[in-house]
């Protein structure tokens, strides 16, 4: 049991975390930020502290940006505890975890969970075989440790990760054997409606346009509309099939990077017993909170990509005012109503653009709902046809077929099947998935050594 | 194997040629990384003794000795007679 | 043969096997759970089938429970082969594991006076030595322990499904989202009407009250008595290990699919189902000191679990006075008693059979007796 007490506690050093603890120190808050990871960045920033200047300039201006933000966050004066696998969090700002195999206690007057996305999970025909994984993954690889695939490499899926990251690996000579969009056409005519605001985000429009032409140009074999990707191989992945115009194409490639959108990482919001709503347009569970990010009348608040995907950029913008709201709440002498309008007015301009991605990159059913055969529990190999049958035996939700099959028992608890599991049951019932609900989440919230308990 | 400091395991291993990490505990398939952050749990091999250890999460040491993963973790008992561990 | 309408209020394993016994005897069954169909009170069980130690406080409970496992065995197979589902039971005894010599007399005593009250009720208390044979894991901890030929565990949760299975091959009628919320007895027709929320109604000849944590209200609508708090009990799960307990102890034991269960808590909170840190913290640093070998396992879910429990933690089956035809059962050890339940309680409740013998002990009149103190005995 550790004394160990502040007005603050952030849970993850990306954007939102990094940007909320500046925000909170320059307020005079005392703040610990905890982190899973040993260095600072989150996902998005990874290794910002230390890529190197080659890397740097293949990732792009975007993440060259989180340098500025990384460096006002170390000057900050927060107190940082890395490798530190949170646990509990409980609504007063009790927050456990393990570092250095040992376990520990902090308290936090206030509490934010700044966990950030995870990708979406992709499940087709052979998405758990070896040489499958998530075109975030890759990016990772590629930032960590300038990590570049050897073999050829397929991209599939949509989403402007996609684009970035074939765009990245292109700048860095990597082999691009195909890229395989599941954009459908209706996807342009749905996202044309939301126009109005894509033009006043146009940077970020712009952005994508140029990544877009920038991938075509260097003459990568772009496969358009494409549906009913499947994975070839038995033991290994070893290509991709679908059908385009009408046939059935087969890529060879031992890596296959999925991408369709990432989601909020709601693992801790769920945990605390808070109310989370099903989002039709970005087909995801979010945290209900108020403007500023507080989970009900908890000390909890919620900012940036876990409590809706925005962005890093928007996510660091409601870091801040998160951090401002808990500050105001503590009574900080400082007034914060101009930062407040500024960092507002910063926001709508970085999610103006958020609706028409929502709609371009909304993705397909057939991606997410997938077929019998398919796994969904990857821990506990659960297929859909299982969960269909469970669903036929009167389970109404994830927890009954959790409680029949094992969905959802393995040590990922949830994390990669939780959506899908959601909507399959939802198909399966007829019913919508704010209907079906989502698993019970319960503390460890991740798995920890018993012997980390130890007095 | 040598590699740049700083690197973890997974992608450690990814890098020098291994193309899968353990095989799963219920139907016994070969698997490899899918998410390399930290929630597909995929990525598990046995680290210096301990096993089923989420490799995309643990910076590369030198010294380390690292085994694939094969099913369920087993947990070493120790034999009658012998003290604690 | 009776042509009787049974319906039985409550799906978790008490109803689930009462309703089960019935129906394989030719009664016309049907089934009415709350919500969805994987049982609160039933998801919390711990899965243990054991004999050692029960009824120390009444015989009558004692001999129950000696007959009821003794039942297992074919309940398990009947089911099995009924059904294709396995509900995983293993009954080649169990252990209970001792921290202090104390305890261990104390131990002693308790199963020594159990076995001499009732009879037939083998246990053999062991010295680490002998216990590291059956149980080589254990850690310098522990002092020593208590065998019970008898005890076993299965899988709750495929128990339940078992019988549900079972139930619709013995053409039950099987009602999901029925939240009852009032039942009357017509004294003229002898029929009984339940009304659920939202509006639906069945006719009943015979009615069991089986819904545990919800029944003391109901119970009152057919003169009959049911007096039960809530106690929660806080249970930690291991991911998926190779088998290395062959055995199952009272606190900690190995599922069949490898992961090891840890519990438990008795807790007094009222209808809070959620878990604290510190006995999170108490139940693994306990597990590990019994088997050391457990502080490199993963915790993977804690939760908590509640189950119902009557003043002197004994079960009730009683029929009513005023409402002939109505009964209600309610105890804390739906598995262990799970057998008795459906060759037993099933056909009495059913109108096939008498009330097993010696039943009175289990009115719950005996709780209105102001001469009697009550303390939980489990």
């Amino acid at each position: 049991m550790s004394d160990v007490t502040a007005d603050l506690v952030v849970i993850g050093s990306g954007p939102t975390g990094m940007a909320a603890a500046c925000e909170a120190r320059a307020l005079g808050l005392s703040v610990v930020l905890l982190d899973e990871q040993t260095t600072i960045g989150g996902q998005i920033y990874r290794r910002i502290e230390s890529a190197p200047s080659e890397i740097v300039h293949v990732l792009g201006k975007d993440y060259a940006a989180g340098q500025h933000l990384a460096s006002e966050f170390c000057a900050s004066g927060t107190r940082y505890i890395g490798g530190a696998v949170v646990w509990n969090v409980s609504t007063t700002g009790v927050v456990n975890y393990v570092a250095n195999g040992g376990a520990d206690e902090v308290v936090g007057k206030f509490v934010l969970l700044a966990s950030g996305a995870m990708e979406r999970p992709f499940p087709i025909v052979g998405w758990t075989l070896p040489g499958v994984m998530g075109a975030g993954a890759g990016q990772i690889m590629l930032k960590g440790s300038g990590g570049l695939p050897t073999d050829p490499v397929v991209l599939a899926g949509g989403g402007p990760l996609l684009y970035l990251l074939a765009w990245q690996y292109l700048r860095a000579g990597v082999r691009i054997e195909a890229l395989v969009d599941t954009t459908p056409r209706s996807a342009y005519f749905r996202a044309a409606r939301h126009m109005i605001g894509a033009l006043k985000g146009w940077r970020d429009l712009l952005k994508g346009v140029k990544l877009i032409a920038a991938v075509r140009h260097h003459g990568v074999r772009v496969y358009s509309r494409a549906r009913e990707l499947s994975i070839v191989g038995e033991t290994r992945a070893e290509g991709l099939k679908f059908q385009h115009r009408g046939k059935q194409v087969q890529v060879r490639a031992s890596l296959i990077l999925l991408h369709q959108g990432v989601v909020p990482n709601t693992q801790l919001s769920w945990s605390t017993g808070s109310e989370h709503r099903w989002d039709s347009d970005q087909l995801c569970w979010q945290p209900i909170t108020d403007e500023a990010g507080r989970l009900g009348d908890t000390v909890l608040y919620v900012a940036g990509d876990s409590r809706r995907i925005v962005g890093a950029n928007a996510s660091a913008v409601q870091g801040r005012l998160a951090a401002l709201a808990i500050g105001k709440q503590l009574g900080v002498s400082n007034d914060t109503t101009r930062r407040s309008a500024v960092l507002e007015g910063e926001l709508e301009r970085y999610t103006h653009i958020r609706p028409f991605l929502d709609a371009l990159y909304r993705p397909c059913d057939e991606n997410r709902v997938p077929p019998d055969q398919v796994l969904v529990c990857r821990c506990e190999e659960v297929t859909a046809e299982q969960l269909r049958k469970y669903v036929g035996l009167g389970c109404r939700g994830p927890n009954q077929t959790k409680a029949f099959g094992r969905c959802g028992m393995g040590p990922c608890q949830g994390r990669l099947c939780g959506l899908t599991v959601t909507e399959v049951i939802a198909e399966a019932r007829g019913v919508g998935p704010s209907e079906v609900g989502y698993f019970r989440i319960r503390p460890p919230i991740k798995p920890l050594l018993l012997g980390d308990f130890a007095e | 194997m040598t590699v740049p400091e700083g690197i973890n395991v997974a992608a450690a291993l990814l890098a020098g040629g291994a193309r899968d990490f353990r095989s799963s505990i219920v139907g016994q398939v070969s698997r490899a990384p899918y998410c390399m952050m930290g929630v597909c749990f995929e990525c598990l091999v046995e680290i210096d003794g301990i096993p089923a250890r989420q490799s995309c999460l643990i910076p590369v040491r030198d010294g380390m000795q690292i085994k694939r993963q094969l099913g369920a973790p087993e947990l070493k008992v120790t034999n009658i007679g012998e003290g604690h561990e | 043969m009776s042509e009787d309408q049974l319906t039985v209020v409550g799906g978790g394993l008490v109803g689930a096997a009462i309703a089960y016994g019935a129906a394989r005897r030719g009664v016309r069954v049907r089934i009415l759970d709350q919500g969805d169909v994987a049982f609160r009170a039933s998801r919390g069980n711990f899965g243990l089938v054991w004999l050692s130690s029960k009824g120390g406080g009444m015989p009558r409970y004692a001999r129950w429970t000696r007959d009821a496992v003794r039942l297992w065995p074919e309940l398990h197979q009947e089911l099995l082969d009924l059904t294709d589902v396995d509900s995983g039971l293993q009954q080649t005894g169990g252990f209970w594991l001792g921290f202090s010599e104390q305890e261990l007399q104390k131990r002693a005593n308790l199963l020594a006076k159990i076995d001499r009250e009732v009879g037939d009720i083998p246990f053999q208390m062991m010295e680490p030595s002998e216990l590291k044979q059956y149980l080589p894991g254990i850690g310098p901890a522990v002092v020593g322990g208590s065998f019970g030929p008898h005890d076993g565990h299965v899988n709750p949760l495929m128990l339940l499904r078992a019988l549900h299975a079972g139930l619709r091959e013995k053409g039950a009628d099987v009602v999901t989202g029925a939240d009852i919320v009032e039942l009357r007895h017509d004294g003229d027709s002898r029929e009984f009407t339940i009304k659920a929320r939202d509006g639906q109604s069945w006719k009943s000849d015979r009615l069991v009250l089986a819904a545990g944590l919800g029944i003391a209200d109901l119970a009152g609508h057919v003169g009959l008595y049911a007096p039960i708090t809530t106690t929660r009990g806080q249970v930690l799960i291991t991911e998926r290990l190779k088998p290395f307990l062959d055995y199952p102890t009272n606190k900690v034991r190995q599922t069949h699919e490898g992961s090891v269960q840890i519990g438990s808590t008795t807790e007094d909170v009222g209808f809070d189902d959620g878990t604290t840190v510190d006995k999170i913290e108490w139940l693994a640093r306990r597990a590990v000191a019994t088997f050391p070998t457990l502080g490199r396992a993963r915790l993977v879910r804690a939760w908590g679990a509640l189950r119902p429990l009557t003043p002197d933690s004994y079960p009730i089956y009683q029929g009513s006075a005023s409402c002939p035809g109505a009964y209600v059962a309610i105890c804390h050890s739906g598995v262990t008693l799970a057998a008795a339940h459906a060759f037993v309680i099933g056909p009495w409740m059913g109108g096939l059979t008498e009330a097993p013998p010696d039943f009175d002990a289990f009115r719950s009149d005996r709780f209105l007796d102001p001469n009697a103190s009550f303390s939980h005995d489990h």
